[in-house]
């Protein structure tokens, strides 16, 4: 179907069935009972969740397919971010000519910063990318002020001369991005008994791109393209010594996946409009490089797994304080309980950090695949394990 | 002129921090093989173990001193050190005053530890992965390390003084001829590099002159036929790893005066100093202490009023320029072997 085999239409499907009830996945608790802090069905949340699955599938593309590990890929969605927040100063409110020019700001700026690191490989390449993006960062906080807006980000006003579209509102406020005339903040709540549950405009917008992008990364992965780009990562001497040129499948692979940062940052600035430099730090393109990792460099789904994980992680997890813990192991007599808040404070809260690193540590020396692999493999042994039950001893080896 | 050199000079302190952690980074590159991104964090944890042992230090009691009182009448309480009672008031004063400095001795043996454990922990599993892998899991080592120091020591800079003997500035204008307050250069910042001079000769003999250096030299050459001439260079390269970790620590110990540290100086140093390392030439010790040198004297050319007016910006952008220039026109950097991270 749509030109995808039976396994990976049967994960596309999953994928949209995952966008298309998270609202109500991730509200697995009451509103209002002691457990709602752990909901993430609020809607800044989960655009975050699909910008950023959409970003880690871009950088997928060039990392999961050709091995070259970049270091620089958020000055790519810093750029599609500033792109997008100046269609909606100069142009109109709409969203898709920001989310068009985005992208395309992006890929040239992609091309340009390919083009010329990818004449190295290995470490120099990733070296490379850091400098580029260092380079834009630093740039972007100082020289381009007149452009990026500097410290304090660039931001709309009161004046913008909007060709399409008035500059202020009827009431004298700012409009906000929309779609033609939706607009992205807009939501409808549905209460369900003690449940309820936001359905975000912006979210669905963002989450139809994510399916989107998710059918081109499978068309991509699938293609004799990205059988090319496989050659590359597995022996790419070999592949020279076959008479195939791998700079342009590379430099093609780095423009697929810029542009995909490019659209993950427009997405950003449409849900809301402003745009800072620090996207561009090298600490951002080290969270891509995260969440791809975590979840499975070179899987389909991985990096959106690792995306939502590690954003879940920040607006989540960092919410336990020392009171929720107290709460928690309140059972426990006090001495006990004070002893195991103690050992678990680090952990959470404002210590989230030290549990992702220690995590993406655990991933990277035993599931080099992220946590996909680790989930094939759980479900490999509970297959063997059925099947052993079933007719013992028939697949053992006879001695 | 006397701007000139006192640009060089300015260049010198920075660079000299440059030089010392490029210089750990190469070790540990030509011995194992292994890119290390959590060496900026052994830098920052040599930082940290100057601010333990000052306050280590100052650990205080209170005493009631019965001479003087305070605003509501009663007799004044005062803080009295520990290092008061065990070796009198002048010698503790010192001893206190001092603390930066001893943080070395403190700081060498504890550094080489942590080095040892990383090593034999972690990094030893790592040799034969690929080198994205070695990036990828040092990477998640130094995001540990660096929470767990801010866990303990809160994200705050944490200020720690210079011996009084060396504060203030000297002026080299007056000793070169030129008027005076013309070249002014803080006095620990002159230690500052004499130290990493020090470090920098200290490590080239060690490897040049003593057997040891010798063998250690012809496993990086070959670490094959060593391995096959019955010595055990696995050993040896540990030490080494201990011996990098060392050198980036004391960067950090003596660096404290000049930046208070906190718990993510050691990834701002490492963007850098992976740079240095790249234009010095990957594997070169020569190279990496040279480029270190360079662009910190670079880059504070660049910061001058006449640079950035110029050309906006290239204070900001001043090291990765060079750095994509040498490596696009000079693949191997500044002093790099043939052969040596050309997959």
């Amino acid at each position: 179907m749509l030109g995808l085999e039976k396994k990976d239409f049967r994960l596309l499907l999953i994928v949209i069935g995952l966008t298309l009830f998270a609202p109500i996945i991730l509200n697995p608790f009451p509103a209002g009972s002691e457990m709602a802090q752990f909901n993430a069905g609020y809607p800044d949340l989960m655009q975050r969740f699909v910008i950023f699955g959409i970003f880690a599938i871009g950088f997928n593309i060039l990392f999961g397919l050709t091995g070259y590990l970049s270091f620089g890929h958020a000055a790519f969605l810093g750029v599609g971010s500033y792109s997008a927040v100046w269609m909606f100063k100069l142009l109109s409110m709409n969203v898709l000519p920001a989310i068009v020019l985005s992208v395309i700001i992006a890929g040239l700026f992609s091309l340009v910063i390919g083009y010329i690191s990818l004449r190295r490989s290995g470490i120099y390449f990733s070296i490379l990318t850091l400098a580029f993006a260092q380079m834009s960062f630093a740039l972007a906080y100082s020289v381009l002020t007149p452009i990026t807006g500097g410290e304090t980000g660039l931001q709309l006003a009161l004046d913008d001369p909007r060709i399409l579209g008035a500059a202020q509102t009827a009431s004298g406020n700012i409009p906000v991005p929309a779609l033609f005339g939706l607009e992205m903040r807009a939501s409808y709540e549905m209460t369900v008994g003690a449940w309820a549950f936001t359905f975000n405009v912006g979210y669905y917008l963002a989450a139809l791109i994510l399916v989107l992008s998710f059918y081109m990364a499978i068309r991509i992965f699938r293609s004799p393209f990205g059988l090319m780009l496989r050659a590359i990562k597995s022996n790419q001497t070999r592949m020279s010594y076959t008479g195939l040129n791998a700079r342009p499948y590379t430099l093609a692979a780095f423009v697929i996946s810029g542009m995909y940062a490019g659209l993950a940052g427009g997405l950003m600035a449409s849900m809301d409009p402003l745009a800072g430099a620090e996207r561009m730090q090298w600490t951002a393109s080290g969270e891509v490089v995260l969440m791809t990792i975590l979840g499975g460099a070179g899987t389909l789904i991985g990096p959106v797994l690792g995306a939502g994980m590690i954003k879940y992680f920040e607006n989540i997890f960092s919410k336990i304080n020392s009171q929720v813990l107290h709460e928690w192991f309140g059972f426990l007599p006090d001495g006990l309980e004070n002893f195991v808040v103690t050992i678990i404070y680090p952990f959470v809260g404002k210590g989230w950090h030290l549990t992702l690193g220690i995590v993406f540590m655990l991933v990277v020396i035993f599931l080099p695949g992220g946590l996909v692999q680790g989930g094939q493999k759980i479900a490999a042994a509970l297959r063997r394990k059925k099947t052993d039950d079933a007719n013992p001893g028939a697949t053992k080896p006879a001695e | 002129m006397d701007q000139f050199i006192l640009q060089i000079l300015n260049g010198l302190d920075k660079g000299s921090a440059y030089a010392l952690i490029a210089l750990g980074l190469t070790l540990i590159f030509g011995t194992l093989g292994v890119v290390n991104f959590a060496h900026g964090a052994l830098f920052m944890l040599g930082s940290f173990c100057a601010v333990t042992l000052s306050k280590f230090l100052s650990l205080s009691h209170k005493v009631v001193d019965e001479t003087r009182t305070d605003f509501l009448g009663n007799p004044l309480q005062v803080d009295v050190p520990y290092v008061h009672d065990w070796f009198g008031v002048a010698t503790g004063d010192a001893i206190i005053d001092w603390a930066v400095p001893l943080s070395i001795i403190f700081a060498i043996p504890v550094m080489i530890g942590i080095g040892f454990i990383m090593e034999r922990g972690l990094i030893k599993h790592f040799y034969k992965r690929p080198h994205a892998d070695q990036i990828l899991v040092t990477f998640g080592l130094a995001i540990v390390i660096q929470e767990v120091v801010k866990y303990y020591y809160g994200a705050n800079p944490i200020p720690t003084p210079a011996p009084s003997a060396f504060k203030g500035s000297y002026d080299f204008g007056v000793l070169l001829g030129f008027d005076a307050n013309a070249i002014i250069y803080p006095y620990w910042r002159l230690v500052y590099f004499f130290f990493s001079l020090v470090i920098i000769g200290a490590v080239f003999a060690f490897l040049r002159f003593t057997t040891f250096g010798m063998v250690v030299r012809a496993g990086m050459a070959d670490r094959e036929t060593v391995g096959l001439l019955g010595i055990d260079i696995d050993k040896r390269f540990t030490i080494m790893f201990g011996i990098a970790a060392a050198v980036a620590g004391l960067a950090g110990v003596m660096y404290v005066p000049i930046n208070p540290p906190n718990y993510h100086m050691g990834m701002d140093f490492l963007v850098l100093s992976f740079v240095v390392v790249v234009v010095g030439g990957m594997g070169s010790l020569p190279g990496a202490v040279a480029a270190g040198f360079l662009l910190g004297i670079l880059e504070s050319f660049a910061s001058t009023a006449w640079a950035v007016s110029n050309l906006p910006g290239i204070n900001q952008v001043i090291i990765y320029l060079v750095a994509i220039i040498i490596l696009l026109t000079r693949p191997r950097g500044l002093m790099g072997r043939k052969g040596v991270m050309e997959e």
